[in-house]
């Protein structure tokens, strides 16, 4: 049996609606990847199916052998590979032939950070009260991806509508994640 | 007797307020200050001094006042706060403050947040400059934030009768509101104080959101907000403060700025008094005694310090009777709670030559451009002597300065300026100018003139004020420049002139006047103060935000948490992470509840929450050979399938951190370290990964979290894994001690480790977080024919410190080396280098009398020793100072040793073995006997079951 981080925080998160619909995706399987040879970057993305994204601060999705998968951009060398449940072990060992003699890491970290996906038309506001990154569309369009701080833990923010952020946070973070939320939600809640 | 005018003001008239002040029942109108409601009734002392009590009234009509400050007791208590910048609203209640107030001992009921902004042009300040400013740059298109103190926009419109473009000042005002309101991306802040300026346009704003609501106030709004605006340009347009003159006695309430009287006369309908006499400077205290004449204030007389008074405004006084004497001015008041008569002396005299009655003297002594906002961007300030003020002395790149915080006093200069500035911030940001906004045209009497710069009138010294608030007279700043001081910073700090709430607004300049008067030096030459922030007092509650109760720093958790606190563990924190401390029983308190779980693990077989122990992968062709640098100890030689333990430490060869290894495959390994030091040695391998060793083939990635971790330790753990774990074979021929296995545990893939932190036979057992509370349950039910017990960091503690294990950071301080642990044999001789390997060969390093770690057995085997404590040598203390030896740095009780015990640093300590030390506790000292480190089971006999 299975229990993801915000298991128990289910209906309180539903229970932000309408101001935002949150829902935690568990499981998913999540590969982080470093490796900065262009030609081992290509195969990677040959493998996934998705290619990986060559500028800062943004992501990659596509369909692929294993289906939906996503590639965020984390660093100069780094990414985290994203897909299904249950495709970790699989994808960890075709990323790693695909890197081949380039050197660089896949290591599987499916279950240090739990998903979030966040929709409604407040979903800048709301975050824009805890996240130091402009949010706005002409500065985070869609398909931006950065590593920064949600109030006091650290986020992976991905755009991923005009009015949709995916959200990776670590375990540990993610009932503090939930109830800082939950309280930055309040205010919205009360007029909504 | 009422105070308010029949017409007039931005107030609500059909609205009656009831409100406290002091204890008496008052009443006023939404619009209304605390202060111009008190005003309205004739009550001008709001408190006394803070030093002298001398009674204090209202000097000014917002922030810049120095005096009002109230304690708002109702609707919740908050200290500090300005009568004149309390809007008034329907059951406040309030007393006057003599300059210190009383934080409430009851938590805050209300909710603060904070909220990041970002925009192309900031422009701070509303009034005629800020407006024009802020629409010229939305009219570009850009992102613009307006911010501004009052809750309207107008600026010093809202104390004028003004008419712009031939409509009341108000019209103007709103239209432009209304554009900006209504243009996308931009963001108009009311009620909003831009009160720190920091480097890259960085600027931090107060909103009040719901202060006016008082009673009204949802619960659910946040009462205050902290903006956190990120700006590529900014617009400053906080306009000027109008400054008084040092004279004797010129604290006494009913002695105010004269365009504060104006302010209060026009945007509250509240007359200052019934007789005034008008202490000027400058032209612009005229305009005020001519708007209150026309009221029905009596103007008894206007003194005008200059020779020439300006002859318009001479002539529009005589035609309303009222009489104008050049060359004098205000020397002194008479009055006790209030003033009674103004003592008129032509300036050069020095004797009054007739004293006039009134309630109520109105100063102007010219204008301060508030500048410190452009100070703190560290924009260079600059002397403007015919102002007599410091002005913005310089261009900023992305900081520019429009409106009467310029100096400027024209309504229409002002306006321009705001154009200007908007037009070049958004052309700065990158837009084009839009439809060019038209400048208002005033029809102000007013005439824009600068008037004599005049900081004091020869009188009294210990009775003229300069900072009303803080009680500093111009006695105090000549002390201070008699002792020899010429910084104004020096002044400042000697006198304490400008250091109360309002940090100097209408006091530093008149300090800096009479310094460099004394001092016969140029203005121009000195420096001024440094403008700090905050602009305005905020209060702590709003910093915080959001960020407190539970919200106040992160409660990091693990998969099996749920768990630990069903079955009612009392948790420990270590960083941000709760870790289960002890799982008390009905009635047990810490003591014996470790007693029972260290017995449980030593007789027969425990478990732990280990989750938080840092983890890492490290992989590449290069991990050994990085490893090898890290650790003290060789890892490269390190067979696939085994473990070893490490010790890491810094440059100075000083411990760092511990944990095991685990060769994970060819090029891949698992380092574990302690859980306060996860991300620290994650940054450390980094560090040296990209600035020292950018060749090696390496790479980090914390899986800390991806990993539940459960030591399952004692002699029937081995029983207890088998239950769960069919396909293992755990016998230890198959599986010895410092090798892992890769095994179904429950039903799900784990990694399990034969690690010990206690001496036991134990195994680490490691699946992925999702997993790690089933298979904790399961572990409970396998174990639990031999009662297995779950537990916490204390009997850990207990467990590994009979061993003489130690905690970094707890037996280690920065200080300790390998050798000093007794850890030589963890020091790898043959590796060429390492990090801390040099220090090594230190002379200090090599000292034999280095404090090393110890075990301490106290001969009373009941008496437990304080951790912390001090070591010495004698069984009588010496006369001081005292020679240490070390201290305690682990102290328990053992269930398996039948005593107490203790590890402790001590100097020579692995000399001393079987020496008898004393432990001073309170009063007495206690003997104890040196011992090695290890105390139990010493031959490892226990290790394999």
């Amino acid at each position: 049996m299975t229990v993801s981080p915000l298991a128990a925080w289910r209906d309180r998160l539903a229970a932000l609606a309408p101001v935002l619909d949150v829902a935690e995706v568990p499981f998913r399987s999540q590969l982080t990847v470093r490796v900065s040879d262009p030609d081992a970057l290509a195969a990677a993305g040959s493998a996934l199916g998705v290619p990986f994204p060559s500028a800062a601060c943004t992501f990659t999705s596509g369909t692929g052998p294993f289906g939906d998968a996503e590639v965020l951009w984390l660093g100069p060398d780094e990414f985290l590979v994203t897909a299904s449940p249950g495709l970790q072990v699989t994808i960890e060992e075709v990323l790693r032939g695909a890197l081949g003699t380039a050197g660089g890491s896949v290591v599987d970290t499916s279950a240090q950070r739990t998903t979030v996906v966040l929709q409604g038309p407040l979903v800048r506001q709301v975050l824009a009260h805890g996240c130091s990154v402009d949010l706005h569309p002409s500065s985070a369009p869609v398909g931006t991806c950065v590593q920064t701080l949600l109030a006091r833990t650290g986020i992976v923010l991905q755009v991923t509508g005009e009015d949709r952020c995916t959200i990776l946070v670590r375990s540990s973070f993610a009932e503090y994640f939930a109830a800082w939320l939950a309280d930055a939600c309040t205010e919205y809640l009360a007029v909504a | 007797m009422t105070f308010r005018t029949p017409t007039g003001g931005s107030i609500d008239r059909n609205t009656l307020l009831h409100f406290t002040f002091n204890g008496r029942p008052y009443t006023g109108h939404p619009g209304d200050t605390l202060a111009s409601a008190l005003l309205a009734h004739g009550v001008h002392q709001i408190g006394s001094s803070v030093k002298l009590g001398r009674p204090r009234g209202i000097v000014a009509a917002g922030s810049e006042d120095p005096t009002s400050l109230v304690q708002v007791e109702a609707p919740f208590s908050e200290p500090m706060l300005l009568a004149t910048t309390v809007e008034l609203y329907d059951g406040l209640v309030a007393r006057g403050l003599a300059g210190q107030g009383r934080l409430s001992p009851e938590p805050d009921p209300a909710r603060y947040d904070a909220k990041h902004e970002h925009c192309d042009v900031l422009v701070v300040g509303a009034g005629p400059a800020g407006l024009v400013a802020a629409l010229t740059a939305a009219r570009s298109g850009a992102r613009v934030v307006l911010v501004d103190e009052q809750n309207q926009a107008g600026g010093a419109l809202l104390g004028v009768d003004e008419y712009l473009d031939d409509r009341p000042s108000a019209e103007w005002v709103a239209d432009v509101v209304a554009e900006l309101k209504s243009t996308p991306g931009v963001l108009v802040l009311e009620r909003t104080t831009a009160f720190g300026m920091y480097q890259d346009g960085f600027v931090l704003a107060l909103q009040k959101r719901t202060d006016h609501l008082g009673f009204a106030a949802p619960a659910s709004v946040a009462r205050q907000r902290v903006w956190r605006i990120r700006t590529r340009q900014t617009v400053l347009a906080t306009g000027a403060h109008e400054r008084p003159v040092a004279f004797a006695d010129n604290d006494r309430p009913g002695i105010m700025l004269a365009s504060s009287a104006r302010t209060f006369l026009h945007r509250y309908g509240v007359l200052p008094g019934s007789r005034a006499v008008v202490f000027t400077t400058d032209d612009s205290a005229y305009c005020a005694a001519i708007d209150l004449a026309e009221s029905g204030v009596d103007i008894a007389l206007v003194t005008d310090a200059r020779p020439e008074p300006p002859a318009r405004l001479a002539a529009e006084c005589a035609a309303r009777g009222i009489e104008v004497r050049a060359g004098h001015v205000v020397a002194g008041t008479d009055g006790d709670r209030r003033v009674t008569g103004a003592r008129i002396a032509p300036l050069a005299a020095t004797s009054p030559d007739l004293t006039v009655d009134c309630d109520t003297v109105l100063v102007s002594g010219g204008w301060n451009p508030v500048v410190s906002l452009f100070s703190q961007a560290r924009g260079k300030l600059r002397y403007d002597a015919e102002l007599g003020a410091f002005v913005p002395g310089e261009e900023l790149p992305t900081v520019r300065v429009a409106g009467s915080a310029t100096g400027e006093l024209d309504l229409g200069a002002c306006a321009r300026q705001g154009r200007d500035a908007g037009a070049q911030a958004a052309a700065a940001a990158g837009f084009t100018p839009g439809g060019q906004v038209p400048l208002p045209v005033s029809d102000s009497r007013c005439t824009a003139r600068s008037g004599l710069v005049l900081w004091r009138v020869p009188g009294d010294d210990d009775a003229s004020f300069v900072d009303l608030q803080r009680d500093s007279t111009v006695a105090d700043v000549l002390r201070a420049t008699g002792a020899g001081l010429r910084s104004l910073e020096h002044v400042k700090r000697y006198t304490t002139i400008g250091t109360a709430h309002d940090q100097g607004k209408t006091s530093g300049m008149i300090a800096a006047g009479i310094v460099a008067e004394e001092l016969g030096v140029e203005l121009a030459e000195q420096r001024p103060t440094t403008f700090r922030p905050p602009f305005t007092s905020v209060s702590f509650a709003a910093l915080a935000g959001r960020d407190r109760g539970e919200l106040h720093d992160p409660v990091r958790v693990t998969s099996i948490h749920p768990w630990h606190v069903a079955h009612g563990a009392l948790f420990e924190d270590v960083g941000q992470w709760k870790r289960p401390w002890y799982y008390p029983r009905d009635g047990e308190d810490l003591h014996t509840a470790v007693l029972r779980e260290c017995k449980a693990t030593r007789e027969s077989v425990g478990m732990m929450d280990g989750s938080t122990l840092g983890k890492i992968d490290v992989q590449g062709r290069d991990a050994g050979k990085f490893l090898d640098m890290l650790y003290t100890n060789m890892m490269s030689t390190l067979k696939v399938g085994r473990i070893r333990y490490g010790v890491m430490c810094g440059v100075d060869g000083m411990v760092i951190d511990d944990g095991t290894v685990i060769r994970v495959g060819e090029e891949r390994y698992l380092v574990t370290t302690t859980t306060g030091n996860a991300a620290k040695i994650l940054d450390w391998m980094e560090e040296w990964l990209q600035t020292e060793w950018p060749h090696l083939d390496v790479h980090c990635t914390s899986v800390t979290e991806h990993w539940a971790t459960i030591p399952l330790v004692g002699p029937r753990s081995r029983d207890v894994l088998a239950a769960v774990a069919p396909s293992l074979d755990v016998s230890n021929e198959a599986f010895e001690f410092m090798t892992w296995r890769e095994a179904e545990v429950a039903g799900v893939p784990a990694r399990v480790c034969r690690i010990s932190f206690s001496g036991e036979l134990a195994y680490e057992i490691n699946v992925t977080a999702w997993h790690g509370i089933a298979v904790w349950e399961a572990l409970m039910a396998a174990g639990e024919k031999y009662g297995i017990t779950p537990y916490g960091t204390e009997t850990m503690h207990v467990l590994r410190a009979e061993k003489g294990y130690p905690i970094i950071g707890q037996e280690t301080d920065a200080t300790v080396t390998p050798q000093d642990l007794g850890m030589s044999w963890a020091v790898s001789k043959k590796k060429p280098d390492f990090i801390g390997k040099r220090s090594f060969a230190r002379a200090e390093n090599n000292r034999t009398d280095r404090k090393q770690l110890v075990g301490l057995l106290p001969v009373d085997p009941a008496v437990l020793l304080p951790e912390g404590s001090q070591i010495v040598e004698t069984d009588r203390l010496p006369e001081p100072p005292v020679r240490m030896l070390g201290h305690v740095t682990s102290s328990y009780p053992s269930a398996a040793l039948g005593r107490t015990f203790a590890l402790a640093l001590v100097r020579s300590g692995h000399e001393r073995i079987g020496e008898t030390l004393y432990v001073p506790v309170e009063d007495s000292l206690v003997p104890v006997t040196v011992t090695e480190s290890v105390l139990y089971d010493k031959e490892g006999a226990r290790r394999d079951g």
